[in-house]
């Protein structure tokens, strides 16, 4: 799908999920069998619009995710394009057995989408933050893992999602305020990471929300001396390993850079195939802490967390100095 | 055309078939054994549903416009292997092959849409929703096919049982059908020790749907209940009062037989008393 420059800005005013619904709008006028599902949650998908112009399009399940996700395989057993949203714990653990056995182990093609994972809602609490939904999906064979950069590339990987031949988990982060990483068209593949900058001492893989904080703490880097690649790592399964043996190959540090629980998410699939490199360098984890914190301020806790431009140039800064 | 009475028989003389197949996989199935109780409390459920009712098309698995059976309550394949084998989906040389290694029958349904098997199932509490999006897709696609859905008293202990069972009316899916096997045993006890399902005809009528109950054993019954027009916008939820381990003196209402091995004595005595029916 190619974006306008017009269609990124617009977007990226309105948000990650905003951009999510009005993405699906766009993309249904091309997909005629698709079927759009949620769990009262129309509005924080942002897919009212899509609720009132295509209602024989739309189902609405209630707030019941696991009947959601059996719903969605049956309708997917009989060919249909199916696309369930909700926000992010009640779209992955809550229905996480549904997803094994109607989705993975049947293989029914079903575009799971994760509203406000992270912690963009820590001030609901942990009920409502996600930082295991990494961990949980990638662990279900047959799944495929994206974590959208920005607004475009929200819209961009739903559209990859719809043509990919088997199940994606769309994990969507940050809020409502302006994330944008791309401001022209580029290719999106799923498996395929994208080098935003390149460098010679670390590579920074990042995804979701970490990515335009990445570029921000390169930036920071390189008046230090440090020249970092920065790659946006919008695939997490299956994990690009090119990307990974050329940074290796290249760099003398890797980093990981998510809003996730360290064990389990982009870090730990970065790990698991550097590890079988040998003489590959050692691996910085930026994410955050195995350990369910105090509610508050989005900013706040991010910044408490180091996952900031600032934060993540000082772990790097600092690891590299000792 | 075949009388009522001609057609029971026949759905009668097929679950007797099943039966003695059912004997055959347990015992084939050896020490490795077999959820039989839960097999046998259905096999008249089945039986008139492949034999008489449903439209299907061994030779097109795949036809669009087939009738869809769901097994919901997935460890009693006994009662569902044995139905596919009577309409051709499966051989009898497959049939005995049962949970040897190398088959594709195993203690709970692995889906295989060439043998018949529409889903895979074995976690209780899944069926009925995946019928929900097979028979939304029905309306939605102007097909006439009809869903059936079987699940266990056992398993409606499952809270994702109610949320199907909510949403089904909500839909309108009046081409839905589900059918509660009402043994009133689950894996160790009686259902009414372990968790009441209490009147069940008065929860999903409550819940919004068609009811009826019948005696789950009495073909005539089963025969009348699945042959009615569907209602104009309710789906039909049928409870169906059953006997565990139905068909064998040993295994009637013995949870001992919940899930086991059969020893040669019980198989001598199943074949027996068969042969005296």
């Amino acid at each position: 799908m190619e974006l306008k420059k017009s269609q990124i800005k617009m977007w990226s005013r309105l948000g990650t999920r905003a951009a999510y619904g009005l993405g699906i709008l766009e993309l249904s006028k091309k997909i005629d069998n698709l079927m759009v599902l949620t769990g009262d949650t129309s509005t924080s998908a942002g897919l009212d619009r899509f609720k009132k112009k295509f209602p024989d399009r739309y189902l609405e399940v209630g707030i019941a995710e696991q009947n959601m996700m059996g719903i969605a395989a049956g309708l997917s057993s009989e060919g249909f394009k199916v696309i369930t949203s909700t926000f992010s714990p009640f779209q992955t653990l809550r229905c996480c057995e549904r997803i094994k056995v109607n989705v993975g182990y049947m293989n029914h093609k079903v575009c799971m989408v994760g509203l406000a994972s992270g912690i963009a809602l820590s001030t609901l609490g942990y009920t409502h933050c996600s930082i295991e939904d990494i961990s949980i999906m990638r662990s279900i064979p047959g799944i495929t893992i994206l974590s959208p950069a920005d607004c475009g590339e929200t819209v961009k990987a739903t559209a990859a999602a719809l043509g990919h031949n088997g199940s994606v988990y769309i994990r969507i982060t940050g809020e409502t305020r302006d994330c944008q990483v791309y401001d022209e068209n580029y290719d999106f593949k799923i498996g395929k990471a994208v080098t935003l900058k390149e460098g010679s001492d670390v590579t920074i893989f990042a995804t979701g929300t970490m990515v335009k904080e990445s570029l921000l703490a390169s930036e920071r880097l390189s008046e230090m001396g440090i020249s970092a690649s920065v790659v946006n790592m919008h695939t997490i399964k299956p994990i690009d390993k090119e990307a990974i043996q050329k940074a290796c190959e290249t760099t003398k540090l890797i980093v990981s850079a998510e809003e996730h629980n360290m064990l389990g998410g982009l870090g730990s699939a970065i790990s698991e195939y550097k590890s079988t490199i040998t003489g590959a360098p050692p691996q910085l984890f930026i994410g955050l802490p195995d350990a369910y914190g105090k509610a508050g301020n989005y900013d706040s806790l991010l910044k408490g967390f180091g996952l900031t431009a600032e934060g993540i140039f000082e772990k790097i800064a600092s690891k590299i100095k000792n | 055309m075949e009388s009522r009475e001609q057609v029971i028989r026949k759905i009668e003389e097929m679950a007797g078939r099943m039966r003695r197949n059912a004997l055959e996989m347990a015992s084939v199935a050896g020490v490795g054994s077999t959820h039989f109780g839960g097999g046998m409390s259905m096999v008249e459920i089945t039986a008139t549903l492949y034999g008489q009712i449903m439209n299907l098309d061994p030779a097109d698995p795949e036809w669009a416009d087939r009738d869809r059976f769901i097994l919901s309550k997935g460890h009693s394949v006994l009662g569902y292997y044995t139905a596919l084998a009577e309409v051709g989906y499966i051989s009898q040389e497959e049939l005995l092959q049962y949970g040897q290694h190398g088959s594709f029958l195993h203690g709970h349904a692995i889906m295989n849409r060439e043998k018949g098997i529409e889903f895979s199932n074995g976690s209780l509490g899944m069926g009925l929703a995946l019928g929900i999006g097979v028979a939304v897709s029905g309306i939605k696609q102007e097909k006439n096919y009809r869903v059936y859905v079987l699940l266990g008293d056992g398993e409606c202990n499952e809270g994702s049982v109610w949320e199907a069972a909510m949403a089904a009316p909500n839909y309108k899916l009046n081409n839905l059908v589900a059918i509660i096997d009402r043994n009133n045993f689950q894996q160790t006890g009686a259902n009414q020790d372990i968790m009441s399902l209490g009147d069940a005809a008065a929860k999903w009528k409550a819940f919004g749907w068609e009811t009826a109950e019948v005696d789950g054993h009495n073909v005539g019954e089963m025969y009348d209940v699945l042959s009615q027009e569907s209602s104009d916008e309710k789906p039909l939820a049928i409870i169906a009062h059953t006997i565990k381990g139905k068909g064998f003196s040993f295994s009637e209402n013995n949870n001992e037989f919940h899930h086991a091995a059969l020893s040669k004595d019980h198989y001598e005595t199943g074949l027996q008393e068969i042969s005296e029916k």
